[in-house]
């Protein structure tokens, strides 16, 4: 039973005269209920649009979204009262305090902090010995446990979190992701978008969005499997002459800093002592090469060049 | 109901922690008030002015005196000679001097006429034309007393009688039109505000995913500026009755009324405004120059509508401030009832409704 149907959403925006935007173009894809579904993709790539036509705030060109069953647009009312919707951006009433913005948002929804503070407990309890803070003096990490907290208050069926880890540093970032796990089970489904590629793994299944189209839609590890060419990190002293160099072999279909690697992606046919030899021959004598399992940037950026 | 009350509740924290607006909101009033009462003040009070005194006599004596003591004159100069008249106005203070000529009384004794000249400096007109008709009266009073009991055959004596402002105060005129001036900004201004810092903080998104009706979101807005203003109307009407000595001559349940009614006009136009506008900066300066401007130059208060071009006059009409300020006017100052303003109420309630109506149907339930 799919909780989130996306049928063939065509979105442009006109910017100054003529030029039209498309932000998004025929994006079809289903998420189940209880899943924790992912669309990963950089900036621009579309996602706020995506998020917006699900939460009913925008109406899309053409093509049909429903949520629950309920269809975005003609139903929009239904589908306000059962999901919960945290924006990219910071949106609580920073002057009013942590405990004033959950008991507003719970108020608003018709429901009560007590009602459902089982649901929030494990979050807010990490943000309660603030409670009388002002939300605009909160940590960014904070901040997000807070939005989460007044975003969940309503027990909502759907989750919809637009960039919510953007901006948070890493350890916030990975208690969010905890977090999500726990929501999880719950029952809640739950979108995530987010441009990290690396939060791709903690999903059940991921959609790439790059440019308003869907790269890929399936779990991260059959994303990653379908990687079928040989890739390997290189790492030397000179990385930005190495990278310079790379990218003028011939057995090398692409190349691109990762980390503190630069990974390889080799034509077919090709192994990895041939890239030894280049490079040796180019003088990086001291080049580590060792081989690289794809994971989903090496495969979002092999599904951008094949586009 | 209960969604309704943590809204009006939110809006007033907002309100209560913005403690500079805070102020501004309720130090407005009572620091315009203030400043129209005392300082910007169009009567004459004080004008510096000149004597040249060719005779010396006893005549001009007390003339001289009675005109000094005056409260419209403060006589500064004595002036020697014809020749200095001029150089007194240059001197830039001067606001009217008078010449005796020689052997006033004398004159007037014997030859039963005599002149006064009354010079003016004309630059501001209207200065000019208050000070000569002061004067004037001051030389005419002692020409009356002169008289005493002798009857003249024929006499055609003036009575003037300045109905519901007798000592022609200015605060008269202000005190509805700045009540009609803060009610537009504190209303129109900090409404549309309030609702236009939701959108750009990003809250207004999440507003709108929550099953709360647009109605409730705008009335919940405007519900504390609707009490925020009614303590404005209550602290200029105290101020203008005890310290400006202006009284509310009409029933004051009236001028409550129409008040909160034209209160809620100037919040519908705030939420109209909201409603088309997208960052804060925008909604002020709509209200500001779209607003604030036309109430001032079209209600009446500081130009009489009656001397504009037609054009100007037709344009007036669309102007609730002027309506209100017309109301205020007739219910505070000349103390009428509805029966002599029933007309302009209606207008405003016309104006209320459309405006409401347009706004509450504009309110947009999705972005952008």
């Amino acid at each position: 039973m799919s909780s989130v149907i996306v049928n063939n959403i065509i979105k442009t925006y006109s910017a100054e005269k003529k030029s039209v935007v498309n932000a998004l173009n025929k994006i079809s894809f289903e998420v189940d209920k209880g899943e924790l579904f992912g669309v990963i993709g950089p900036d621009g790539a579309g996602k706020t649009s995506l998020f917006r036509i699900m939460t009913t705030l925008l109406i899309a060109d053409s093509g049909t979204a429903s949520v629950e069953g309920f269809d975005t647009v003609k139903d929009y009312k239904e589908i306000r009262k059962q999901i919960g919707y945290m924006p990219g951006k910071f949106s609580l009433y920073q002057d009013l305090s942590v405990e004033e913005n959950l008991e507003f948002f719970a108020t608003i929804f018709n429901t009560s902090i007590k009602e459902n503070y089982d649901l929030i407990k494990d979050i807010y309890g990490q943000i309660e010995p603030f409670k009388k803070r002002r939300a605009g003096k909160l940590s960014g990490g904070m901040k997000q446990k807070l939005a989460l907290c007044c975003a969940l208050i309503h027990r909502p069926t759907v989750l919809f979190l637009d960039e919510p880890t953007t901006g948070v540093d890493a350890v916030s970032r990975k208690e969010f992701w905890e977090m999500l796990k726990q929501l999880k089970k719950q029952g809640i489904t739950i979108l995530v978008s987010t441009p990290y590629m690396d939060e791709a793994s903690l999903c059940d299944r991921v959609a790439l969005l790059q440019n308003g189209s869907v790269l890929s839609i399936d779990t991260p590890e059959k994303i990653t499997k379908q990687f079928a060419k040989q890739l390997i990190a290189v790492k030397t002293e000179n990385m930005y002459e190495l990278l310079q160099s790379l990218r003028e072999c011939t057995e090398v279909e692409n190349v691109y800093p990762f980390g503190e690697y630069h990974h390889v992606v080799l034509k077919s046919n090709r192994t990895i002592n041939e890239v030894q030899q280049y490079v040796s021959a180019h003088g990086f004598k001291d080049a580590e090469l060792k081989p690289a399992t794809a994971n989903i940037e090496d495969c979002f950026i092999e599904l951008m060049r094949n586009q | 109901m209960k969604q309704f009350f943590i809204f009006v509740k939110k809006e007033f924290f907002h309100i209560w922690r913005d403690r500079r607006t805070l102020l501004i909101l309720f130090g407005m009033p009572i620091v315009q008030v203030m400043i129209f009462g005392f300082a910007l003040t169009n009567e004459v009070k004080n004008s510096k002015i000149g004597i040249l005194d060719l005779s010396k006599d006893e005549a001009t004596a007390t003339l001289s005196q009675r005109i000094s003591a005056s409260q419209y004159f403060d006589l500064v100069e004595n002036l020697k000679s014809s020749s200095d008249i001029d150089a007194s106005f240059r001197k830039g203070d001067t606001k009217m001097v008078i010449v005796f000529p020689e052997h006033f009384r004398e004159s007037l004794l014997h030859s039963n006429s005599v002149q006064i000249q009354l010079i003016a400096d004309a630059s501001d007109p209207n200065t000019a034309t208050t000070l000569i008709n002061y004067a004037s009266a001051i030389i005419n009073d002692y020409q009356d007393e002169l008289m005493g009991e002798t009857k003249l055959p024929y006499t055609i004596t003036t009575q003037t009688r300045m109905l519901y402002n007798p000592q022609q105060k200015g605060a008269y005129n202000f005190v509805p039109g700045v009540m009609a001036m803060i009610l537009m900004l504190v209303c129109t201004m900090m409404t549309s505000i309030a609702i236009v810092k939701e959108k750009e903080t990003g809250t207004m998104e999440v507003l709108l995913v929550s099953p709360l009706k647009p109605i409730m979101v705008i009335l919940a807005k405007a519900v504390p500026y609707l009490l925020l203003s009614i303590i404005n109307i209550i602290s200029i009407l105290l101020l203008s009755v005890y310290v400006l000595d202006v009284p509310i001559a009409g029933s004051l349940a009236l001028l409550m009324f129409t008040s909160i009614l034209f209160i809620i006009t100037s919040l519908s136009l705030g939420l109209l405004i909201s409603s088309f506008t997208a960052s804060q900066q925008t909604a002020m300066l709509i209200s500001l120059m779209g607003l604030f401007m036309p109430t001032l130059l079209f209600s009446g208060f500081m130009f009489p509508i009656e001397n504009m071009p037609l054009p100007l006059q037709v344009i007036s009409n669309i102007v609730p401030a002027k309506w209100y300020y017309y109301i205020v006017k007739s219910v505070m100052i000349k103390g009428l009832g509805i029966e002599a303003i029933w007309h302009e109420v209606l207008i405003l309630t016309g104006m209320t409704v459309f405006l409401l109506t347009v706004s509450i149907k504009k309110y947009n339930v999705r972005l952008a």
